[in-house]
């Protein structure tokens, strides 16, 4: 059992906790470097989508899981990102300014259906969002100019100190530009939850009226939250572009504000690394369930690739299994394989019990 | 003049009178309490001063200010803290995460500053931490700073949520019931640190309690109230003694 001794404040104020902390993101982020030297140029495109859908997952995370506010609508966050970052670059901007400019679009977006939205909350507050997706497919086709109607957008090369990238023509460079604006965005994230703004969200998610007692402004942290979640989707949107290369209506569908949703949830809400290891199971998990249909099909008389669907209810399944079985998610399994080494073999059974929470109307008074 | 003024403070829900013309004065470091049966409206009054619910009728001042119609979130900027009768901790959050966010009124960086962690918000944060690890040593929680809330014994809780007030530095803290569901010797020691508050840290304290050997020994004056009306204030001992408070006791249990 290892015993971790502070000598002083900034022990807990730092990103870090101590050096063993500090040289496992290190490795981390190495191998994440490493990676496209190793490993065969197919897995190259996986780990690019991994980045963008952490990216995205990270934007839903910092509303859904840090702030408490449910969104069914950020696909449609991802969609004004990605026409907003081709519209600038098809009027001539350099990509890194339409890339910053979408985000801040985004997120003025986002500031503005803020106050209306957020006034709501638990299944309004999804009802409405989801609306929103609904929406945003409709607007997608009317306003042509930006989004090129029916039949889309292109997204141009990007241009970058002079080399050119693109997905299939550069995917290592593609890969690379994803990953570090990743990894700005986590840094940025992971400044926020350890000073005052990042705890007024905190405060917001797990008590309102405790909150507002020590003086947080409900109404303007949410928006501050539901405005910097925009910001952060809008980026992802924008890369998903440079991905799939083309967007349209058809692009952003309620679908992948649901499969984001999801995301998180299996990941585990209020953890950064749920976002993670969300996007992780969200990019590989068809695979394998293909994998397996495929074997399924070959060594059994069973044809399960005649009955559509199969992968979208396994999906389901799995999410169904774990929100039952483990509502922290996939960073709650982390957690307790993790104690359960350190600890070893000193592991008592029910630490992980959770004592009983009342339902907020419960404990008003 | 008087730290905290209420006036003719009333409110009601649908037909019940929670509230119905209470009005008293807090002096600057008195320690001031309401008492009454169950449902007198005592957690009510503590909810209208944080501006949680809006009245119908009558002024609350602050300093001579008039709060009543501040936005919640602007109370506790002016200096008044305060605990629930349920606890409303922040369950998923540590002791110290609890404790710094107790410091929200005194931040002092914009959240782009916070985005980019300047040098700035470094130094505002160990200013919180020096001044959140006061209210550890005093409460005597260091044993469990790091602890998470939602693992925590109840009597602790209660302590914790006594240190997140304290934390905001306030000039007048409300406790909702702070021996409510406490042991003998948990109740003692509460007495010890409200005397604490009052004495070395100079502070206003408004309490609601039930438990009459604590507000005996630690208030200075005693309001009772019953049915949202108040009966009588005075010594502790004054107000155990009115016929009217001893009624309203003996009525309340009846109907209960
Ligand atoms: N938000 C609310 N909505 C409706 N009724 C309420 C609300 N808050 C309080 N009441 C009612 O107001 C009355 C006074 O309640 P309050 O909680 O202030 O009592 P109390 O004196 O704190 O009692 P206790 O000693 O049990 O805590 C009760 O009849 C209660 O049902
Ligand atoms: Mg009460």
């Amino acid at each position: 059992m290892r015993v971790q001794f502070k000598s002083s404040y900034d022990d807990d104020i730092n990103l870090f906790q101590d050096n063993r902390h500090r040289i496992q993101y290190g490795i981390l982020i190495l191998l994440a470097i490493a990676a496209p030297f190793v490993l065969p140029e197919y897995f190259v495109g996986e780990l690019t989508q991994i980045a963008i859908w952490s990216l995205a997952g990270l934007g839903l995370m910092l509303l859904v899981g840090h702030t408490g506010q449910v969104s069914l609508g950020h696909a449609a966050f991802m969609a004004i990102g990605a026409f907003a970052n081709i519209a600038l670059m098809a009027r001539g901007w350099p990509f890194i300014p339409a890339l910053i400019a979408s985000a801040v679009i985004t997120g003025v977006a986002g500031a503005v259906l803020a106050r209306p939205l957020l006034r709501m909350t638990g299944i309004y507050l999804a009802i409405a969002t989801l609306a929103l997706s609904v929406i945003i497919e409709d607007i997608a086709i009317i306003a042509e100019p930006v989004t090129g109607g029916v039949s889309g957008v292109l997204a141009p090369i990007i241009e970058l100190f002079g080399y050119e990238i693109d997905r299939y023509g550069t995917p290592t460079a593609f890969y690379y530009l994803c990953l570090g604006v990743l990894l700005l965005v986590t840094l940025m994230y992971a400044n926020l939850l350890r000073s005052p703004s990042g705890r007024a969200f905190l405060a917001v998610r797990d008590s309102e009226v405790s909150a507002r007692a020590l003086g947080v402004n409900v109404a303007n942290t949410k928006t501050l939250a539901f405005t910097l979640s925009c910001a952060i989707t809008g980026l992802a949107g924008a890369l998903y572009a440079h991905m799939v290369q083309v967007v349209n209506y058809e692009s952003f569908l309620i679908l992948i504000s649901i499969t984001l949703l999801l995301q998180v949830v299996i990941g585990g809400l209020g953890a950064m690394h749920g976002a993670f290891l969300g996007a992780i199971v969200v990019v590989l998990l068809p695979q394998v369930i293909a994998t397996l249909r495929d074997l399924v099909n070959a060594h059994t008389p069973i044809a399960l690739g005649n009955y559509p669907g199969m992968d979208m209810a396994a999906f389901a399944l799995i999410i169904l299994v774990m929100v039952i079985y483990e509502p922290r998610g996939l960073y709650g399994v982390w957690l307790k394989v993790r104690t359960w080494f350190q600890l070893f073999p000193l592991y008592r059974k029910g630490m992980f019990r959770r004592s009983r929470t009342y339902l907020k109307t419960e404990r008003m008074r | 003049m008087s730290l905290l003024q209420v006036e003719n403070l009333s409110i009601a829900f649908g037909g019940v009178k929670a509230v119905d013309g209470v009005s008293f004065n807090v002096e600057a470091g008195e320690v001031f309490t309401i008492v009454g049966p169950n449902g007198a409206g005592k957690s009510t009054i503590f909810n209208l001063i944080s501006r949680l619910y809006e009245p119908s009728g009558g002024r609350i001042l602050l300093d001579g200010q008039d709060i009543t119609r501040l936005p919640a979130h602007k109370i506790a900027p002016l200096g008044i803290a305060r605990t629930f009768q349920n606890i409303e901790l922040f369950d998923h959050s540590t002791v110290l995460q609890n404790l710094l966010m107790g410091r929200h009124v005194r931040r002092k960086t914009l959240w782009v500053e916070d985005l980019l962690f300047l040098p700035r918000v470094r130094r505002a944060e160990r200013e919180h931490r020096r001044h959140v690890e006061e209210v550890i040593d005093f409460l005597d929680l260091a044993a469990y700073r790091d602890k998470l809330i939602a693992g925590l014994p109840y009597g602790v809780r209660k302590v914790v949520e006594i240190a997140r007030a304290l934390s905001s530095g306030p000039r007048l803290i409300l406790l909702d019931e702070p021996a409510s569901g406490l042991s003998v010797e948990e109740t003692k020691d509460m007495a010890w640190w409200i005397e604490d508050m009052q004495k070395d840290l100079g502070l206003t304290i408004l309490m609601v309690e039930h438990d009459m050997s604590l507000v005996s020994r630690v208030s200075d004056r005693v309001l009772a109230v019953a049915e949202g009306k108040p009966l009588a204030l005075g010594t502790s001992a004054e107000v155990q003694a009115d016929p009217r408070v001893i009624e309203a006791y003996l009525g309340a249990e009846e109907t209960a």
